[in-house]
């Protein structure tokens, strides 16, 4: 020690604290922690004994203060690194124990979610939350479920639209009960209808088929999601407004919608609606084709002609009382567009390449 | 369809706004116009259109000016249908007058034709189309045939009406429209000779079926260079009878599609007259009278048919409130609705009757009218409000079932996939649970769709092979989804779910042995399975496997006395069939049978405060005592301290272990006993391992010395 100013007494505990870590570094086993707390902290001979006798004893009164100071620091540093020591630094570490940690790590494999099936239960989710029950049913329908009481009379264009597999062996039967290949998730509405009276408010995922050729954009096999919602003075603008709140709340808060007219034999009026593109925000882009909006639903008011089918079994849903709309949308489509998938086939052929990237 | 701006502003002479605008407008109101194209200076611009299927009466460019016109509260312009002075040196000619021509038309089949108007034209000229038809033909990329057949074309573009022209002079005797005869002959424009059936519609003379009403004209009697004389057809068909027909045939025309959609029953005599007039520009005289039979009873129910009344109160409590907070007035009702055609007589407060146009045969009901008045008000001018629910969501009865299988088969590791709902009769043979039982589809996509699947299995081994044939060899699926049971009269659903896995466990690598999927990791998927679900009691064995399975690697689960499912490796045959070369582990699973037990609720049993002990033990057994035996005699012994048994250990013959032969395997068997009131001691685990030791005993096992 050679002065007491403040730069001086600095100087001298940083020395000390160098030679401290330098000291702590050595350790090795648990004699080296004994050793180091006797160097430090042993009664006799310990570093911390002879600098504190050596400074407090020759310092000036007017010192003292400042030295127990930076004492008490130093002697902490000492007290926790021998805490330390005491509980890692006893076992020695050979180098050949040291392992490659850039080698890939060992993952336990989770499976992947379909990303059809996240997309239909996220979409059935959002309607849950607005109040909407799930409802199911079945992929062979009658021809009275898929077309008849959805307002397709026999023969009528509109039909043409849905080219539709049919059960073999079917015709000698009246067509009302012919067995074909759902075309649409929509005969659930007439099914949950004829089950319950109002007021009701379904959502309806599933699987349908179509007669289609394949390609990049059409599958025979297809998923939908429906909704239906029926109670008194229920309107159109409640149509437009809960769809522009749904799609909201899964696409997120800016996106704005759109609606224009549509034919669609169940409802009246019909509407198709778009969608400002989630990728360019409506400027225009590949994706929109440049139009700033992107087709998403079909929806409308339940037809009259639908209520009065239903109020065969369930006479509560009398057109002139309650009112109520429909909405449907593609989830394939939807699928695609999150997870830019552009072949609709990969989502049904079970190729683990396809499925995995989607862990 | 095509449409011409320029031919929309002939009808709208008032229309300013400019033709992208027009097709937004257009587009929001219905008619959709999907493409526009700009046709180059001095003529506008083609609009590329998708009308919808109850919208035939904007499938012209007359309709669709009709709706710009309601769209913008403009005047639409008449049809401009005067003909040019017929030859004033025949002035008042009648029928009795025509020399060798028909002297008039017959409707035989007056319920499926509605009305038929005839005109007969002399000493035309068949040339080239020239002038502003030539010219919007081109624009239209429409093929040009000659001036006549032209003229009906462009009439039909115009304002919808099919028409046609028949030579004069290849027809005998009079018009009769008619059934056809069964087995009647008869070439068609195009070339093709069909054979009719009773309920096809002609139109026919004296002799002969002239064309296919409706559909296509006929070859005989077709417009040729030499033609001199025509006969004019403008007529009204039955929907259902010309849908018929054209099904029946094969042929779709833009005549049938416009007949089949519910043509405009007072559009037959302007159609007539505007073809008419366009043939006669090129020379030629209007011969006799203009023949227009109508069928009454049809004109009741088309253009005559009764008004329908209208609440505004309707209009309102339908389609709910408006952007400007007013919902929708009667004034704004009653100016839709005239712009479209109708005419509105108020009869009381609030309430009209509506007289429908002739060319709106969608509208039948006072729904229909609501729905115009939102169209063409604009959908987009309605609020966005959100209706009030008093009522509860109800989850589908299975949903938590449902959920809890999904999420245990992803947590396995397995990738969820979708396949095809249809499979190849082979498949449903091997693959049903019940055989015979499967059904057909009648129209199938291929042949190997010909079959709803009986089983998840035929869609995870297919997709297995196509990718075990591109060199992927490790996979792990499962698949949720409907399988089908049943014959042509009654199809049964039920959920299953399946799973495949094959190739490298995955966490094999540079770190750890690699090792493949065995039967044991399929079982393992089963027994985690099972233990999701609460139930008395479960076991598998190896009776009635079915087709698809290795008989000696492959287990029925059973829960409560019902097979719940199966699993193991596929069958050698069939991976051998279908060139899988390595092992193939499958499952399925009934979850109609699985979801009828209740989920397990776990129930937390107290922790010991006292130590536990293991002790294991080495036995030799003959190699016909199984784990089953085993582990049964273990639980037999009811030892409440023994806590646990596993088979720590398996060492067969092929190990080459002192002591272990061909008739006999060592069983490492670790076991841990535990007690909760009290530290065990050495003489009770004494005791109970003797008794271990000398129950493996009685199976004819020993310890290993």
């Amino acid at each position: 020690m050679t002065g007491y100013s403040n730069e001086e007494l600095d100087a001298s505990f940083a020395k000390l604290t160098d030679e401290l870590e330098h000291s702590a570094q050595q350790i090795a086993g648990p004699d080296g922690v004994e050793q180091f707390r006797l160097e430090w902290l042993g009664r006799k001979q310990g570093r911390l004994k002879t600098v504190s006798e050596a400074l407090l004893k020759n310092a000036p009164p007017e010192a003292r203060k400042s030295i127990g100071q930076r004492f008490n620091v130093l002697k902490t540093q000492v007290e926790e690194l021998l805490d330390r020591a005491t509980n890692t630094g006893v076992v020695a570490i050979n180098p050949a124990e040291t392992i490659d940690i850039t080698l890939p790590g060992t993952q336990r494999l989770l499976g992947a979610e379909h990303p059809l099936i996240k997309t239909m239960h996220e979409v059935v989710a959002v309607f849950q939350s607005m109040g909407y029950s799930v409802g199911i049913g079945p992929e062979v329908e009658t021809d009275y479920y898929n077309f008849e009481s959805l307002n397709f009379p026999p023969n009528h264009p509109a039909r043409d639209t849905q080219d539709t597999l049919v059960i073999a062996g079917q015709e000698r039967k009246p067509l009302r009960d012919r067995l074909l290949m759902r075309t649409h998730t929509s005969p659930v509405q007439i099914r949950t209808m004829e089950q319950q009276p109002p007021p009701l408010r379904i959502v309806i995922p599933g699987k349908v088929h179509r007669n289609d050729a394949a390609d990049a954009t059409h599958s025979p096999i297809f998923h939908q999601v429906e909704g239906l919602c029926v109670d008194t003075n229920i309107t159109f603008s409640d149509l437009k407004g809960t769809l522009d709140h749904a799609m909201k709340a899964f696409f997120g808060s800016s996106v704005k919608t759109r609606f224009f007219p549509s034919f669609f034999p169940f409802t009246e009026p019909s509407a198709d609606v778009q969608i400002s593109c989630i990728f360019c925000g409506g400027k225009g882009c590949k994706k929109c084709k440049h139009s700033g909006w992107i087709e998403l639903l079909g929806c409308g008011m339940v037809d009259p002609a639908v209520f009065g089918f239903v109020a065969q079994k369930q006479p509560g849903y009398d057109s002139r009382k309650i009112s109520g709309f429909a909405f449907g949308m593609g989830v394939d489509r939807i699928a695609m567009m999150k997870y830019g998938i552009s072949d609709i086939s990969q989502m049904y052929s079970g190729d683990v390449r396809f499925l995995e990237q989607f862990a | 369809m095509k449409i011409l701006t320029q031919w929309l502003r002939d009808y709208l002479p008032g229309l300013n706004a400019p033709d992208h605008q027009l097709a937004e407008d257009l587009t929001l109101r219905g008619i959709a116009v999907e493409g526009v194209f700009d046709l180059g200076p001095g003529n506008g611009s083609l609009f590329e259109t998708d009308i919808t299927t109850n919208r035939v009466d904007a499938m012209n460019h007359y309709g669709v000016a009709r709706e710009a016109a309601a769209i913008y509260g403009l005047t639409l312009a008449p049809l401009d249908m005067k003909p040019q002075e017929t030859n004033p040196g025949t002035p008042g000619l009648t029928s009795a007058t025509w020399v060798s021509a028909p002297p008039g038309v017959t409707i035989e089949a007056p319920d499926l034709c509605g009305r038929f108007t005839a005109r007969v034209l002399r000493d035309v000229h068949i040339r080239p189309t020239t002038g502003i038809v030539a010219g919007r033909f081109k624009l239209l990329e429409q093929k040009q045939i000659s001036n006549a057949v032209d003229a009906t074309n462009y009439v039909m573009l115009a304002m919808g009406q099919p028409t046609h022209a028949f030579d004069l002079d290849k027809l005998q005797g009079g018009i009769v429209v008619r059934r056809a005869r069964k087995g009647e002959r008869l070439k068609l424009l195009d070339g093709t000779e069909r054979t009719l059936d009773t309920d096809d519609l002609v139109v026919a003379d004296e002799a002969k079926a002239l064309a296919l009403a409706g559909v296509m004209g006929g070859w005989d009697s077709m417009i040729t260079a030499e033609t001199r004389n025509i006969l004019v057809e403008a007529a009204w068909f039955d929907p259902a009878a010309i849908r018929r027909s054209s099904r029946r045939h094969g042929i779709h025309t833009d005549a049938s599609h416009r007949f089949e959609r519910g043509a405009d029953f007072n559009a037959a005599p302007i159609g007539n007259a505007l073809v008419t007039k366009l043939i006669l520009e090129a020379g030629g005289y209007q011969q006799g009278e203009f023949i227009d039979v109508v069928i009454p009873e049809a004109e009741r129910r088309t253009a005559k048919r009764p008004a329908i009344q209208l609440a505004v109160s309707e209009v309102q409590r339908l389609l709910g409130t408006t952007e400007d907070g007013k919902g929708i007035s009667a004034e704004t009702a009653e100016q839709v609705l005239s712009a479209l055609g109708c005419t509105l007589k108020s009869t009381e407060k609030g309430t009209y009757l509506v007289t429908l146009p002739s060319w709106r045969l969608d509208l039948e009901r006072e729904i229909d009218l609501v729905e115009e008045v939102a169209r063409v008000y604009g959908y987009n001018r309605f609020a966005n409000t959100l209706p009030t629910f008093a009522g509860t969501v109800i989850e589908l009865p299975h949903a938590t079932r449902h959920s809890t299988v999904r999420e245990l088969l992803l947590a396995s590791g397995l990738n969820e996939a979708v396949t095809s709902t249809f499979c190849s009769a082979a498949d449903a043979g091997l693959f049903a649970p019940q055989p015979g039982n499967s059904v057909a589809i009648g129209n199938p996509l291929s042949a190997e769709a010909g079959m709803l699947r009986p089983s998840l299995l035929p869609g995870l081994v297919t997709a297995t092979e196509q990718c075990l044939n591109r060199n992927i060899s490790n996979m792990r699926l499962f698949e949720i989804g409907t399988t089908f049971s049943g014959s042509t009269d009654r199809v049964d659903e039920k959920p299953a779910l399946a799973f495949v896995v094959t190739g490298a466990v995955p966490a094999s690598g540079a770190h750890h042995a690699a090792r493949s999927f065995d039967f044991f990791d399929a079982k393992g998927i089963a027994e985690a399975l099972m233990a999701k679900f609460q139930y008395k009691a479960s076991y598998v064995d190896a009776v009635l496997l079915p087709a698809w399975l290795h008989p000696g690697r492959s287990a029925r689960c059973v829960v409560d006395g019902f097979t719940i499912g199966y699993v193991g490796q596929l069958h050698p045959a069939e991976a051998q069939r279908r060139k899988l070369k390595q092992d193939v582990l499958i499952g399925e699973f009934y979850l109609d049978r699985l979801f009828a037990l209740p989920l397990r609720q776990p129930r937390l049993q107290e922790l010991s405060r006292y130590q536990a002990v293991a002790r294991n033990f080495s036995f030799v057994l003959p190699n016909s005592v199984r784990w089953e035996q085993v582990a049964n005699s273990l639980q037999s012994l009811a030892i409440p301290e023994l806590l646990s048994y596993t088979p720590q250990e398996i060492f067969r013959a092929d190990r080459k272990i002192p002591g272990i032969d061909e008739q006999h395997y060592a069983l490492l068997l670790s076991t841990v006993f535990q007690a909760t009131d009290r530290t065990l001691k050495d003489e009770e685990l004494q005791a109970w391992s003797q008794r271990i030791i000398d129950m493996v005993q009685t199976l004819d096992g020993k310890l290993r010395s």
